[in-house]
C-alpha cells in the first residue's frame, strides 16, 4: 500500500487549518479525495514508509501495510508520538506484541531562538561561521 | 487545506491550465532545496545578511520533513570530537579509492562540530557516557560513538529540530513550499553568471520565475536512476529518498557547471528489502556478516584486498572492497549473506543483566525505527527478531550522492586558506567557497563532487559555508540586475507542456493512460531504469558495463530525452514527476558519460568496467570532470589533476 487510510477515522481534516497528511508527505503521495472528503495515498508504490503522514494524523487515521510484495501479512509498526517522545508498538505476523518508547526532543516544540545568545557575526571575508567569530579555525593539513 | 485540494482538484480533473498564475519574484540569495544542506544555509545566511540582503528559499516539499533525514536517523556520522581533520581526511580519501578533494573535506571536518553542538541545543537528543549525562558537547559532555566518526542520537525529530531553526530565522514569509524548481536561468548580458530560477507550484496553478543575484541548489542525491530491486510496491523502499531526482546535478549541468567524479556511485550492502542500516549492527553491536556456511567472507577473501594497495589494505578497507568481497561469495554459491545478530546480541548480553538486555534490544529496534521503519515492518511481518535469527545482507541498486558514502557532483571552489590556487574558484580575486563554476551559484551538502562522507551534519555545515558566501556575493555585486528577457509566457508554456500534451490529444484513445501521442511519466522512469540498469551497470548485470554497452545505452538514452518533450500530465502531481523524471534522464546521462570516459575499474563492488578491470593508479588517479555546453549543447569530459594535501602514508 504502504500507507493507508481508514475511512471510519479520516475525517478529512476539516476542523483543522490544512490537510495534515497532504501538508506533511515529502513525496506528494497523500491526496483528498473531494468526492469521499477523505484522503488516500495516489501512488502506494512511491511510498517510502517514512511515517511522516502517519506521525502527523490528528485522527490516527493512516497507519501502513508492508510492502506486500516483500512482506508476508500480519506485521505492523504503529507509532504514538507526542511533543517529547515516541511511543512504537510492533506485532508481529505471529501475533507477539512489543512496545518501545525513546524521546525525540529535549526542548518545547517552537522554543527554538535560533540567535539567542550566540555572538554576532564576525567578518564576511573569512572561513568562520558567525557562531566561530575571531576564532582562529585550524588550517595546516 | 481545504482550498488548497479544490484548487489541485479543480485544475486537474476538470480544465487545466493554459493560463497558469505568473508570480515573478525578485530576491538577492534563492536557496533551492529544503534539506539539511539549506537548512544550514539558511540559517547561517541570514545571520550575515542583515537587511540588506533578502533570502528566498524554495522547497518542493515541507521542509519539516523533506528531504533524506524526513524519518529522522539514529547516528550523527560526522562528528570529530578529539580528532583532527586531516585524519578525517584520510578516513574519507581511502574509503573512497583516493580521488577527492582534500581541502573540502578538512574544511567540513573543521567546521561541522558546531552544526552538532547547535542541534542539541535546540533540543535534539546527543547520547551521552554514563557519568555525562546532562552534560551538553559544548560543555565538554562526551557522546557515544558507535564507530570512530558517528555519535548516537534519539533522532525521531532531527528534521523538525533543524527545520524549525531555519524557518525562525529566514521567517516563513521567506519559504516557499511546494515549489519544485525546474531550471536555473543564466544572465543574458554577461557570460556564464546565473540571474534567476524558474519553478512551479505543486498545490496551485502558478509558475514562479525568480530573479536572484546568488543562488545555492541543494536538492539532494538521485533516486530510481537505475531500476531498482523491487519493481513492485516495494519500489517505494528505495534506500536513499525516492524523492530526491537528480534535481542538484540537472539543473546545474543545464546552466554549464562543471561536474566532478559523477562516474561515482554507491551501492550500499543493507539489510535485504528493507534497506535498513548496518551501520551501528557493525560498530556498535559488533556484529560478523557471514556467508551461508558460517564462514567471514572478509577473512575467507582478504587475499583479493591485496589487489588494491592501499585502499584494500587499511584497517577498515574502502567501502566499495567490501562490496566486492560480498559479491565473490554471491556469484560463486556461498550466499545468502546473513549479519549474525543473535551471536553479536548474545555476546554482548554475557555482561549484562536483565535490565540491561531489554535495554540493548530497544537499541536494536531504535536503530531502524529512528530512520528505516520499513525495515522494522520487515521485520515483524517475517517474524524476525534479532537475537534469535540472523537477516540477510544484499548489496542494493546504484545511487548517485556526494554527501554520504559516495562523491559524485559539481565541481566547486574550496576556502580561500586551504585549497591550492587552481582549487579556488574566483571572481575579481575574492575566493568565493563552494561556488560552481558558473559565477554566483552555489551548492552543499549531495550537491558537492569530491567530497563523500559528510552526511547530514556534515551537509548542515556546508550549506552554512555556502550560505555565508552567497551573501558574501550579493554583498559584493550589490549593484547587479539580472537580465533576463526570455518571454514569461514561453517560459510558462514550458513548464506546462507535459498538461498541453496530455489535454491536446487525451480524447484520442479511450483510456488515457495509454496513448500514442505522449509518454505518462511512470514510464518514461522505468524506460530509463531499464536502459541504465542493463547497459550501464545496474543489478541485471551485477554491476558490470563497458564501452560498447554504455554506446548502445547513450543511443537510447538519447532517444528517451528526445521523447521527454511529448512527457504528458494529467494533474500537478504527474508534472511534477515528468520533471523529476527529466531531470533524472540528466543525472543518468553523466553518470554515463563519466564512467565512459574513466578507462578503469576504480570502484569494484560498486561497478565494473569489463573492458578495464584493473585498478589504474598510474594513469587514473584523476578527477574525471566534465561540462555541457548551454550554447552548443557540446558535453565533454575531461581529466583534472589530483593531489593529496593531506599525507596519506
Ligand atoms: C537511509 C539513509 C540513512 C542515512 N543515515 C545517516 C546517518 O546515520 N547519519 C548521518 O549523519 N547521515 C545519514 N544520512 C545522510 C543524510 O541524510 C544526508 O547526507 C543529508 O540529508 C544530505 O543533505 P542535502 O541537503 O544534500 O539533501 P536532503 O537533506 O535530501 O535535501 C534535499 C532537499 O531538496 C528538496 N528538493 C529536491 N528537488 C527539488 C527541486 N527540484 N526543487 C525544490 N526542492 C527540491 C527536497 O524536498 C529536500 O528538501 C542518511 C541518509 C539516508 C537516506
Ligand atoms: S491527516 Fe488524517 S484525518 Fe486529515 S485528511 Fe489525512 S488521513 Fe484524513
Ligand atoms: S509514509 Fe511518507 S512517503 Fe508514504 S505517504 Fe506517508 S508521508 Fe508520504
Amino acid at each position: 500500500m504502504p500507507t493507508f487510510v481508514m475511512t471510519e477515522k479520516c475525517d478529512g481534516c476539516k476542523g483543522q487549518d490544512k490537510t495534515a497528511c497532504m501538508y506533511i508527505c515529502p513525496h506528494d503521495l497523500m491526496k483528498l479525495d473531494l468526492s469521499m472528503s477523505k484522503a488516500l495515498n495516489q501512488e502506494p508504490d512511491n511510498c517510502w514508509e517514512c511515517y511522516s503522514c502517519v506521525k502527523i494524523c490528528p485522527q490516527q487515521a493512516i497507519e501502513a501495510r508492508a510492502y506486500a510484495d516483500i512482506v508476508p501479512l500480519g506485521g505492523q509498526v504503529i507509532p504514538m508520538r507526542s511533543s517529547d517522545s515516541i511511543m512504537w508498538t510492533i506485532k508481529f505476523r505471529s501475533g507477539e506484541t512489543k512496545r518501545f518508547k525513546f524521546p525525540i526532543r529535549t526542548t518545547a516544540e517552537g522554543s527554538i531562538d535560533p540567535y539567542g545568545g550566540l555572538p554576532e557575526p564576525g567578518s564576511i571575508d573569512d572561513e568562520c561561521f558567525f557562531t566561530e567569530a575571531g576564532e582562529s579555525l585550524p588550517a595546516t593539513y | 487545506m481545504a482550498d488548497e485540494a479544490v484548487s489541485v482538484h479543480d485544475l486537474c480533473e476538470s480544465h487545466f491550465c493554459k493560463n497558469p498564475v505568473i508570480e515573478e519574484l525578485e530576491t538577492d540569495f534563492l536557496i533551492v532545496g529544503g534539506g539539511m544542506a539549506a537548512c544550514g544555509a539558511a540559517y547561517e545566511a541570514k545571520r550575515w545578511a542583515g537587511d540588506d540582503v533578502r533570502i528566498l528559499l524554495c522547497d518542493k516539499a515541507a521542509l519539516d520533513r523533506s528531504g533524506a533525514v524526513a524519518q529522522g536517523l539514529s547516528a550523527i556520522n560526522t562528528y570529530l570530537g578529539e580528532q583532527s581533520p586531516s585524519d578525517y581526511v584520510r578516513m574519507v580519501a581511502n574509503d573512497l579509492m583516493g580521488i577527492v578533494r582534500d581541502d573540502l573535506i578538512y574544511d567540513v571536518g573543521r567546521h561541522v562540530d558546531d552544526s552538532v553542538k547547535l542541534f542539541e541545543e535546540w533540543g535534539l537528543p546527543v547520547w551521552k557516557q554514563p557519568g555525562d549525562e546532562g552534560k551538553s558537547l559544548r560543555d565538554g559532555g562526551q557522546p557515544v560513538r558507535s564507530g570512530k566518526w558517528q555519535i548516537m542520537i534519539n533522532g525521531e525529530s532531527y528534521k523538525p529540530i533543524v527545520a524549525e531553526a531555519a524557518k525562525k530565522a529566514l521567517g516563513m514569509d521567506n519559504i516557499i513550499e511546494r515549489c519544485f524548481i525546474v531550471k536555473l536561468l543564466l544572465d543574458e548580458a554577461e557570460d556564464n553568471r546565473i540571474a534567476g530560477a524558474v519553478g512551479f507550484s505543486v498545490r496551485e496553478n502558478k509558475i514562479y520565475i525568480i530573479r536572484a543575484n546568488a543562488i545555492m541548489i541543494a536538492c539532494g542525491g538521485a533516486v530510481n536512476i537505475f531500476r531498482p530491486r523491487s519493481t513492485g510496491e516495494g519500489m517505494g523502499r528505495a534506500w536513499y529518498p525516492v524523492w530526491n531526482a537528480g534535481s542538484t546535478y540537472a539543473m546545474a549541468t543545464q546552466v554549464g557547471a562543471e561536474l566532478t567524479m559523477m562516474e561515482n556511485r554507491f551501492v550500499p550492502a543493507r539489510f535485504k528489502d528493507g534497506y535498513g542500516p548496518v551501520g551501528a549492527w557493525f560498530l556498535l553491536f559488533k556484529s560478523k556478516a557471514l556467508n551461508a556456511y558460517g564462514e567471514n567472507y572478509m577473512v575467507k577473501n582478504a587475499e583479493m584486498l591485496k589487489d588494491y594497495p592501499p585502499y584494500g589494505l587499511s584497517a577498515v578497507p574502502a567501502t566499495c572492497l567490501r562490496n566486492h568481497l560480498m559479491m565473490h561469495e554471491m556469484r560463486n554459491g556461498f550466499g545468502p549473506i546473513y549479519m549474525d545478530t543473535p551471536t553479536a546480541l548474545a555476546e554482548l548480553s554475557k555482561t549484562m543483566d536483565e535490565k540491561q538486555i531489554k535495554h540493548l534490544e530497544a537499541e536494536a529496534w531504535e536503530d531502524f525505527l529512528d530512520m528505516c521503519i520499513g525495515q522494522a515492518g520487515l521485520w515483524a511481518g517475517m517474524n524476525i527478531k534479532p537475537e534469535e535469527s540472523p537477516s540477510e545482507l544484499m548489496p542494493t541498486e546504484p545511487y548517485l550522492l556526494g554527501s554520504h558514502s559516495g562523491c559524485c557532483g559539481i565541481w566547486t571552489g574550496g576556502p580561500a586558506d586551504l585549497a591550492p590556487e587552481e582549487w579556488q574558484v574566483k571572481d575579481n580575486g575574492v575566493t568565493y567557497n563552494r561556488m560552481t563554476t558558473v559565477m554566483g551559484l552555489f551548492t552543499a551538502g549531495d550537491g558537492v563532487g569530491a567530497s563523500g562522507h559528510k552526511f547530514s551534519s556534515g551537509s548542515h555545515a556546508e550549506g552554512r559555508m555556502a550560505g555565508k558566501n552567497a551573501v558574501k556575493w550579493c554583498k559584493n555585486h550589490a549593484d547587479f540586475k539580472p537580465t533576463i528577457t526570455v518571454d514569461k509566457e514561453q517560459l510558462a508554456a514550458e513548464i506546462y507542456l507535459p498538461f498541453k500534451n496530455y489535454e491536446d490529444h487525451k480524447d484520442f484513445t479511450t483510456d488515457p493512460y495509454i496513448n500514442p501521442h505522449y509518454i505518462r511519466p511512470r514510464m518514461l522512469m522505468f524506460r530509463l531504469n531499464k536502459i541504465m540498469d542493463e547497459y550501464v551497470g545496474g543489478v541485471a548485470t551485477w554491476y558490470i558495463t563497458s564501452a560498447k554497452m554504455m554506446e548502445r545505452g547513450l543511443e537510447l538514452l538519447t532517444m528517451l530525452k528526445e521523447d521527454s518533450m511529448k512527457m504528458g500530465a494529467k494533474d500537478l502531481h504527474d508534472l511534477l514527476r515528468c520533471w523529476e523524471n527529466y531531470h533524472r534522464i540528466w543525472t543518468a546521462e553523466a553518470h554515463l558519460r563519466h564512467i565512459y570516459h574513466r578507462q578503469e575499474t576504480r570502484y569494484p563492488g560498486f561497478f565494473y568496467r569489463a573492458d578495464f578491470p584493473q585498478l589504474d593508479e598510474q594513469n587514473w588517479k584523476v578527477f574525471v570532470n566534465s561540462r555541457f555546453d548551454p550554447k552548443t549543447g557540446d558535453w565533454q569530459c575531461f581529466n583534472r589533476e589530483h593531489k593529496d594535501l593531506v599525507s596519506k602514508g
